[in-house]
């Protein structure tokens, strides 16, 4: 198991997601629609998860892989709920364009 | 048992009033208040006969943080008391015939600030203590709210906001006394005892006192009180004037003094100077105000002020003068205010070069008047002249020349009071005064009995000395470090 | 202490019922007046105090002249280890008080039936003389200072109900209102001087400080600064320069007011006050040296003042300065006895001369202008009779009172200071010559009112005038109760106060004693000047008829001079005004727009911080999550720093 997983060097993860998040917050920060940006932090998260599950490998603690799980089950309910409240923001406004949603200033 | 009677009663009494309607509200709260004052003046007979002991009440309250439910009347609480509880069958009194909308509410929530002045003024755990303190604020603010003048809104909120600020000060003052405090509790016992340190006793000095400060209130942190007194209905600035700023002074020998004594030490210098001069301020001011109620805004400033300044200078009849003066004052300035409404009542205006001429017309009222005004500007024999012979006296022992300054304020006093007296009653009519009915039966009786206190507490001011004196005397050995 | 206390219970009985039956007086007409029958008030008040004066004198039979009655009625105020007594004390010295405030007090009351007849206030009036009397005897009678304070602030009270008592005219009011504004400053002093008293002494009780102060050392600053504060109550109260203004203004109370309060009692409080503590001053002569000269200054001041006045009241009102300034000219010279043997000479002649000029201001309904009179001589007799022999009295024609009595100051001057006794010579010069001028102008040649007053000028009713022969007789033979020594009679007043004043006696240093021909010399001498003066005012208002010019006409030092010197309108510009304007300033100015609006900010600095910290909700997402992410990179960037 340990060689095994040694086979990878835990830089290798690092990099991966750490670009994998910088993707995330890029496409966060400079797409308008309101889906990609809720795929985008999907991302995100996802590459937090690998990174846990990388430091919970090479440490031989399983801690990590189970904070993995609540994530993905948290990241689930977030999407469903998230998905949900941009289908009745299209329905009202025709638009996932995020740039359309100002009403809520001042 | 009769401490609780004596907190609660009001609370009921405030309940009662808002069930028995409108009509009845006035004679029924009347009832009620005077029903408390013979309930005060059987205590003074039980303290009399058998001493403070008979008053202690203690229950476990809440566990964490550790806050007791002690109360305990002593004779400087029980000097308030009376204060209190005299006072308010009187502005009841002085409420009648006057049509007010909504009487049960007005009279319910007069009878509601008893209840936390009451509670202020015996209760001796710093939290218990604070809530009271909150609490007497919200009547307040719903009596000038409801029922005040035309720029009440605005008024009140920055009243409502200005002493709340100041409170949350001493709010956060007791949570750190809490943590000084190794047995972790708010009981006025154990602070009493615990030791801080230096610098923390400056700190916790500012926040109280400027919470008191605020309340009482001292120059520079007065100038929500003239704009309340204007705008508030009488009753509500009666209260305040009359009671509510004995919280303050009250406060700072019941709390800043025994439990700060470091502090008091290094900083009273600068409070009491501040106190000397509000009060010349204040009198100076107070010579051109135009209005009647602005106008005794400013004197109650000074007279407050002097107050403030002697229990400051940490001697015994300093401390005896305040307590005297506290009452004094008290009396004086609810009389004060209710001749203001009263002219105010028949004529619309208290602006006084608009009045005048009032003496032709109601002999009656103007003799009460002066007498009130004569207590106020302190002439010997009436309960004015004892507390300022007293303070000022307390001040020289302190410092020669700031008692000779803080004594302009009895040639500053005979001037604004006299200046005032001359014109509002004296002279020709004025334009707002083609006719005066004299005093009708309530005010007869309000003024009459005010008049009686102050002059037989000029005469024989010693019940109300020797009340206080123990207490005051054990408070002071305290402040000695 | 030279004075035995007696225990006689009667005694004690009387001398509380002294300052009571006028409280009792007050308060029954006070209460219930307006349900008494017209008219009835007036002998009720009379009575109360003709009573209180018949205890005077039950108790002056059988009190011996070094004895002393000692009343403690209650403990009034007490702290720490200082009690105060609510306590009288009557000894020789307050008897003689007692006797003049009850006394004439009576006699003012009786004359005030008549002249306060058909006022509507008649009732009010007798309830404040009342009061006025019984602070008066409090002040006179207290035993301690505290409540000899309570008189005197009383006293002070009463007189500005009663300078203001017709309270429609708005001069009056004024006057009344600054008469007690100026009391209070004097009283400031007395009170700080308490102050000083009861932290070094423990105590106030009068006897008890006497004693204490008696083994201190002469002259040290802590009896210097009590005597001068003390001084500075009785430079308020008894009208001396600089706080004399009040006085004159204050004749706009009724006649018989300005002979009761403004003449023969509460003005004399403070020469009352200082024989009361003489050891206390004897010990600091350098306040006596201050008295004096504040004293000799006042009286010449006012006498100046005086040659020029034209209102009858007003004329009057500074001789009773003058004549008060020299009370304190001898007090200053340590001469406490002959202090006192003029008040009361000055009591006796001054209050019939105020209720002569009260009597020609009733007969003249109203007027009060010397240039409006004349030639009532012979309309009304007795007021004319009994007004000019008072005037001999006050001017010091040989043999009546105010001769003696003046006298005998001058000689205590002369024997201690040449310089005063001239400067005092030529006071009472003047005090002669307006004294005539006033007598002369009133009530010789013609009449120079109009016809229809002059139909109307009758004498007044047997009430006023009967007051009048009383103390015109008194005026007259006042003197022999201090008889110079050059009679070989022993002065009647000096032995009986001796008690009193002999404690300090043995403090002063007095001057060499003046023999007994130079005295006769020094008294011929003022008494042919006071018949000079008294000549030449005749010569010239008599026989050249000269007349007062019109208020415009006045040029230089007279007009200097009628106008009192401007002291008034100094007293304005530089102390009155400044404060007034100075209220205005801090009430409109600086109390608003500087202390309030500090407190103001505070809300508006939270409000524009909120009105401005909203805008960044653009309610832009995007502009969210980028500034999440910049928060999230700055966050970074300050863990990796620190």
């Amino acid at each position: 198991m340990e060689q095994a997983a040694h086979l990878v060097p835990l830089n290798w993860y690092l990099f991966l997601s750490s670009f994998l998040f910088c993707i995330g917050v890029m496409g966060v920060l400079f797409r308008r629609n309101a889906i990609i940006i809720l795929m985008c932090i999907e991302l995100m998260l996802n590459s937090v998860n690998l990174l846990l599950v990388a430091f919970s490998a090479y440490s031989g603690n399983s801690d990590g892989q189970v904070f993995v799980f609540f994530i993905m089950v948290v990241a689930a309910a977030e999407v469903a709920v998230g998905l949900s409240l941009l289908i009745s923001i299209y329905r009202n406004t025709g638009s996932t364009d995020i740039d359309v949603l100002n009403k809520l200033k001042w | 048992m009769m401490t609780l009677l004596l907190l609660f009663f009001p609370l009921l009494a405030a309940l009662l009033v808002l069930l028995g309607g409108s009509k009845l509200a006035s004679k029924l709260a009347l009832g009620l208040a005077v029903v408390e004052l013979a309930f005060t003046g059987y205590a003074v007979n039980v303290f009399q006969s058998s001493g403070p002991e008979a008053f202690y009440v203690f229950h476990e309250w809440i566990a964490s943080p550790r806050v007791g439910f002690h109360l305990a009347i002593d004779g400087l609480s029980l000097v308030m008391l009376l204060l209190t509880n005299f006072l308010i069958p009187i502005i009841i009194l002085s409420a009648f015939n006057r049509n007010t909308p909504n009487a049960a509410g007005y009279f319910s929530l007069i009878l509601l600030m008893q209840f936390a002045l009451v509670g202020v003024f015996m209760a001796m755990d710093g939290l218990l203590y604070y809530i009271f303190w909150e609490l007497a604020l919200i009547p307040i603010y719903f009596i000038a709210l409801r029922w005040g003048g035309k720029n009440r809104v605005a008024i009140t909120l920055k009243f409502f906001i200005y002493t709340l600020a100041g409170s949350l000060l001493m709010l956060f003052g007791f949570i750190m006394l809490y943590w000084y405090n190794p047995d972790q509790s708010f009981d006025i016992r154990e602070l009493y005892r615990i030791y801080i340190s230096d610098g923390n006793q400056s700190w916790l000095f500012w926040m109280f006192f400027l919470a008191f400060a605020i309340k009482i209130p001292i120059v520079p942190f007065h100038t929500w009180q003239a704009d309340t007194y204007r705008e508030s209905p009488t009753q509500g600035t009666m209260l305040l004037s009359g009671i509510m700023l004995k919280m303050g002074t009250y406060s700072l020998i019941r709390w800043l003094l025994p439990i700060l004594p470091m502090g008091v030490a290094k900083w009273g210098p600068l409070a009491i100077t501040l106190c000397v001069i509000g009060i010349v301020y204040a009198s100076i001011i107070a010579i051109k105000q135009r209005n009647l109620k602005n106008l005794l805004a400013y004197s109650s400033l000074a007279h407050v002020g002097l107050i403030a300044a002697w229990i400051f200078a940490l001697n015994i009849q300093g401390l005896q003068g305040s307590v005297v003066q506290m009452v004094a004052h008290g009396v004086n300035v609810v009389g004060l205010f209710f001749c203001a409404d009263i002219i105010f009542n028949r004529t619309h205006t208290n602006e006084s070069n608009e009045l005048g001429g009032i003496r032709n017309l109601a002999p009656q009222f103007s003799t009460m008047f002066i007498i009130i005004v004569l207590g106020s500007v302190a002439l010997p024999l009436t309960n004015g002249f004892i507390g300022e012979f007293l303070l000022l006296y307390g001040i020289y022992e302190y410092n020669t020349w700031l008692s000779a300054f803080a004594g302009l304020t009895i040639i500053l006093g005979a001037v604004y009071m006299l200046r005032m007296y001359k014109k509002v009653m004296l002279g020709e009519s004025g334009i707002r005064v083609p006719e005066f009915p004299d005093l009708y039966w309530n005010e007869k009786l309000a003024l009459g009995i005010l008049v009686v206190v102050i002059i037989a507490m000029g005469i024989y001011p010693k019940p109300i000395m020797d009340m206080a004196e123990p207490v005051l005397q054990t408070i002071l050995n305290k402040t000695i470090i | 202490m030279t004075e035995t206390i007696t225990n006689n219970p009667t005694l004690t009985f009387l001398g509380l019922m002294i300052p009571l039956l006028p409280l009792m007086g007050f308060l029954v007409n006070g209460l219930l007046g307006k349900y008494l029958p017209k008219g009835s008030t007036g002998w009720i008040g009379s009575l109360a105090v003709l009573s209180s004066f018949i205890c005077v004198l039950l108790i002056f039979k059988d009190l011996g002249a070094s004895e002393a009655i000692q009343i403690d009625l209650f403990n009034w105020i007490s702290f720490g280890n200082i009690d105060i007594s609510f306590g009288l004390w009557i000894d020789s010295l307050t008897m003689i008080m007692l006797m003049v405030v009850t006394g004439i007090g009576f006699l003012i009351h009786l004359y005030s039936i008549g002249y306060m007849h058909d006022d509507a206030g008649f009732t009010r009036f007798f309830v404040y003389l009342n009061l006025f009397i019984f602070f008066m005897l409090l002040l006179v009678m207290g035993s301690n200072y505290l409540m000899m304070f309570i008189g005197w602030e009383g006293v002070g009270l009463c007189s500005y109900l009663l300078i203001g008592f017709w309270f429609k005219n708005e001069a009056y009011n004024d006057a009344a209102q600054k008469a007690f504004v100026m009391n209070r400053i004097g009283d400031l002093g007395f009170l700080l001087g308490m102050f000083f008293i009861l932290f070094h002494f423990g105590t106030l009780d009068i006897q008890a400080v006497e004693g204490l102060a008696s083994s201190m050392s002469a002259n040290s600053t802590l009896l210097i600064g009590i005597t001068l504060l003390l001084f500075v109550g009785a430079i308020g109260k008894s009208a001396q320069l600089p706080l004399y203004t009040w006085l004159p203004d204050a004749m706009a109370g009724p006649t018989p007011v300005s002979a009761l309060i403004h003449a023969a009692t509460m003005v004399t409080a403070g020469i009352y006050m200082i024989v009361r503590s003489n050891v206390l001053f004897a010990m600091a002569p350098t306040t006596l040296t201050v008295i004096l000269w504040i004293g000799v200054a006042t009286s010449v001041f006012a006498a100046v003042i005086g040659l020029k006045q034209n209102d009858i009241k007003k004329v009057l009102a500074y001789s009773t300065v003058s004549q008060l300034g020299l009370m304190f000219a001898a007090l200053g010279l340590g001469a406490f006895s002959s202090g006192i043997f003029h008040l009361v000479t000055h009591a006796f002649f001054k209050a019939l001369l105020f209720l002569g000029a009260g009597s020609v201001i009733h007969a003249l309904h109203g007027e009060q202008d010397i240039r409006n009179m004349g030639g009532l001589k012979k309309l009304i007799p007795v007021t004319y009779l009994t007004f000019i022999l008072a005037s001999l009295a006050i001017s010091g024609f040989p043999l009546l009172s105010g001769f003696f009595s003046k006298d005998e100051i001058l000689a205590h001057a002369f024997e201690q200071n040449k310089l005063i006794w001239i400067i005092l010579f030529v006071s009472s010069l003047l005090t002669a010559f307006y004294m005539f001028r006033l007598v002369f102008l009133t009530f010789f040649n013609n009449f120079r009112g109009t016809e229809a007053t002059r139909h109307h000028i009758h004498e007044s009713p047997w009430t006023m005038t009967v007051p009048l022969i009383v103390l015109c007789v008194l005026a007259v033979v006042g003197g022999l109760i201090g008889l110079p020594s050059v009679f070989h009679v022993s002065h009647l007043l000096g032995t009986y106060l001796s008690s009193v004043t002999e404690p300090s006696a043995s403090l002063l240093h007095h001057g060499e004693k003046i023999s007994h021909t130079m005295e006769i010399g020094l008294m011929s001498l003022a008494g042919l000047a006071a018949i000079l003066m008294i000549l030449y005012a005749r010569r010239k208002y008599i026989t050249l008829k000269a007349m007062p010019e019109g208020d415009n006409e006045l040029t230089g030092l007279p007009k200097l001079i009628y106008h009192k010197f401007y002291v008034d309108e100094i007293f304005e510009s530089l102390i009155v005004n400044p404060v007034f304007r100075m209220s205005e300033w801090l009430g409109n100015f600086f109390d608003k727009q500087v202390v309030d609006r500090v407190v103001n900010a505070t809300g508006d600095i939270m409000d524009s911080g909120g009105r401005t910290l909203r805008l960044l909700q653009t309610g832009n997402t995007g502009f969210y999550v980028f500034a999440m992410v910049i928060g999230m990179v700055v966050l970074f960037i300050i863990r990796l720093l620190i």
